[in-house]
């Protein structure tokens, strides 16, 4: 059967995409006009020029990277032990893991200022590098629910019961169990998990607004507030480090174990010689 | 010498026994199956053996070392998983290594091991390749090297050919057996394949509902079946109810016929019902002097095959299989016919429960 051109799919593709494209290009157009007159680049000098851009874009950096190490380590073994010892209870903890996505922001960061303020058992709002460790937590809290999905998907493609007893069975404990096991098999899922993490807390606004932490996210709206060009161009920088982040994910994803990042130029053993 | 023993264990799962007192003894160095039905607890005693199930009560001993109460990364055993198993993270040599790495064994000397491993296993050329990139059978054999790599004391094995088509678990079966022989290792097997338990091993243990029904070396459950579980489950048994007459000197009576079985005399007291079990090759068609009794009979089902024909028939009110030899001048027995059947006492097996 010969197909048929479909041309109403892709009329109905491009009208959708023009949604997207439209403002995409227009704020890209904007962004080149600083310079009255004439196209350039100047707004992104401007912004690579600016000292507060990279003091906090380098600040959201270190935080989102420390959130995604504590994150991995909690969520990881929590996953794990869910699946191999309480699968029954594997609903309820999912439900929590859900939970900062139907607690607000605000309502999270006001209990911490509740929890650890100036008079509470552990005062960690007086001192910079206190407050620097509530936003890392909020950071972690936030990003808990793409973590938890991400992980618990990696270990759903894996047999996690059995590899844990053949694990044993050769003499691994628990820990080296998960560390030589368990981990390198949800690696691509965890970068996924961090990737997403890293997208999340790098423009976060609320917590770091509210902490007062000098964080990207307030950066951003400060930014927005006081200028035209600048943000417009931000806005494209930022469109553009999320499409890279989406496609090292997949890249991450996909790849299998001994697999190299480019193609071998010798032709592989593939065929398969005995039974 | 006792390598490997289970004394009295007991299973239960919340309300749900399902290893009733299970004993068993393995000498070192010996290959014992486990066979039995889909649930009777295969794989809950391998488990329990490996350390994945503590059992209810009851004791294991490895060695003369009492290892019930011991973590199953510290028994020193060797697990084969139906599914093989293999970290997907690691190749060939990473899987076979692993035990031995974990062991805090020099990366020579691992080399040096998995290297022998491999060439016992036949797949050298293949060190370097990840699961994903090979057969079952060549996995199969991968989780056999690896788990043997760390010389464990006892090897066991969860139908490690279930997932294996036909002709490579035949093959793949001799290959485990062989592997097992040379390096002399106590090895307990489980399977629900009767052929694969009677090619393989030195004794096997037919389970039936969490106990052994029977244990022995494959010609002693296959001729001198001693349930009526085993006979039914093992090869091809027509089993009977009989009455005893004269226990004394093992006469019964089926039907009104009168039989002297061979093993007298009977545990049973006159009066009472007891089981015997013939083979095909046992009854008779027709009526025949060396065989003492004849029963009446109808034909359900004629299958040929070749030189022997093999009868589905319908006596004493049970239904029997019976071989005939292919006799071109004689009649074709016909479904739906009736026939006489002779049967001897001197060839009947007597079961017990
Ligand atoms: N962890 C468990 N919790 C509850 N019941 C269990 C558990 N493991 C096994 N059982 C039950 O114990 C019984 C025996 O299981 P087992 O796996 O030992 O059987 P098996 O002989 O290996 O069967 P198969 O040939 O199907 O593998 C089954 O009825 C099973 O449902
Ligand atoms: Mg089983």
């Amino acid at each position: 059967m010969k197909k048929r051109f479909p041309l109403v799919a892709i009329l109905t593709a491009l009208f959708a995409a023009s949604f997207f494209i439209v403002p995409l290009i227009a704020t890209f157009y904007f962004s080149l006009k600083m310079v009255r007159g004439e196209l350039g680049f100047a707004a992104y000098a401007s912004v690579f020029g600016s000292a507060a851009f990279l003091q906090t874009i380098s600040y959201s950096t270190v935080a989102s990277l420390i959130a995604i190490v504590i994150g991995a380590v909690i969520i990881v073994p929590t996953a794990y032990w869910v699946r191999l010892k309480v699968p029954h209870l594997r609903p309820v903890v999912e439900f929590i893991s859900l939970l900062p996505l139907i607690v607000p922001p605000v309502v999270l960061v006001f209990g911490y200022i509740r929890l650890f303020g100036s008079s509470s058992w552990l005062p960690l709002t007086t001192t910079a590098t206190g407050t620097d460790i509530l936003l890392v937590i909020g950071y972690v809290v936030l990003s808990m629910p793409y973590m938890f999905r991400a992980v618990d998907n990696g270990m759903a493609a894996i047999d996690i019961a059995t590899l844990t007893e053949a694990a044993e069975s050769l003499g691994a404990s628990r820990l080296r169990t998960i560390a030589l096991v368990i981990f390198p098999n949800v690696r691509a899922a965890i970068i996924s998990g961090a990737f997403l993490t890293f997208s999340i807390s790098l423009g976060e606004f609320v917590l770091a607004s509210l902490l007062n932490r000098p964080a990207f996210g307030p950066y951003l709206v400060q930014l927005g507030q006081d200028r035209a060009y600048e943000p417009a161009a931000l806005a494209i920088m930022a469109f553009g480090f999320t499409w890279a982040c989406m496609a090292l994910m997949q890249l991450f994803a996909t790849r299998k174990p001994g697999q190299r990042w480019l193609p071998r130029l010798t032709k592989p053993a593939a065929q398969r010689t005995t039974p | 010498m006792t390598f490997l023993s289970i004394s009295n264990a007991v299973k239960t799962f919340g309300s749900n026994t399902v290893v009733k007192g299970f004993d068993l003894a393995v000498d070192k160095g010996e290959f014992v199956s486990f066979l039995g039905p889909s649930g009777c607890g295969k794989t809950t005693v391998l488990r329990m053996i490996a350390g994945f199930e503590r059992p209810t009560s009851g004791r294991i001993m490895i060695d003369g070392r009492d290892v019930t109460d011991i973590a199953p990364n510290k028994r020193r055993i060797g697990m084969v998983f139906q599914a093989y198993a293999l970290f997907p993270n690691m190749n060939v040599a990473g899987n076979i290594g692993f035990g031995l790495k974990i062991a805090g064994m020099g990366r020579a000397e691992i080399d040096a091991r998995v290297q022998e491993m491999l060439d016992l296993i036949g797949l050298s050329h293949l060190a370097e390749r990840f699961p994903y990139e090979m057969s079952g059978g060549q996995q199969q054999r991968v989780a056999l090297a690896r788990a043997l790599a760390p010389k464990p004391q006892v090897l066991l094995l969860d139908e490690p050919l279930s997932a294996l088509d036909a002709k490579i678990r035949v093959s793949l079966r001799s290959e485990i057996r062989e592997i097992q022989r040379r390096l002399g290792i106590t090895t307990v097997f489980v399977t629900h394949d009767q052929e694969e338990a009677m090619s393989i091993s030195d004794r096997i243990v037919v389970m039936n509902g969490g106990r052994a029904d029977q244990i022995g070396t494959p010609s002693e459950i296959y001729n001198r079946p001693t349930t009526r579980f085993v006979a039914n489950f093992v090869g091809t048994l027509n089993t009977f109810d009989v009455t005893v007459v004269d226990p004394g000197r093992g006469h019964v009576s089926l039907e009104d016929q009168a039989l002297m079985l061979h093993a007298s005399p009977l545990s049973a007291k006159a009066g009472e019902t007891l089981s015997i079990a013939l083979r095909p090759e046992a009854l008779r068609l027709g009526r025949c002097d060396t065989h003492e009794a004849t029963l009446p009979a109808r034909i359900e089902d004629v299958h040929f095959m070749g030189s022997i024909i093999r009868l589905r028939v319908m006596m004493a009110g049970v239904s029997v299989s019976l071989d005939t030899f292919n006799r071109p001048d004689m009649p074709t027995p016909l479904p739906g016919s009736m026939i006489e059947v002779s049967l001897s006492g001197k060839q009947a097996i007597v079961l017990r429960g």
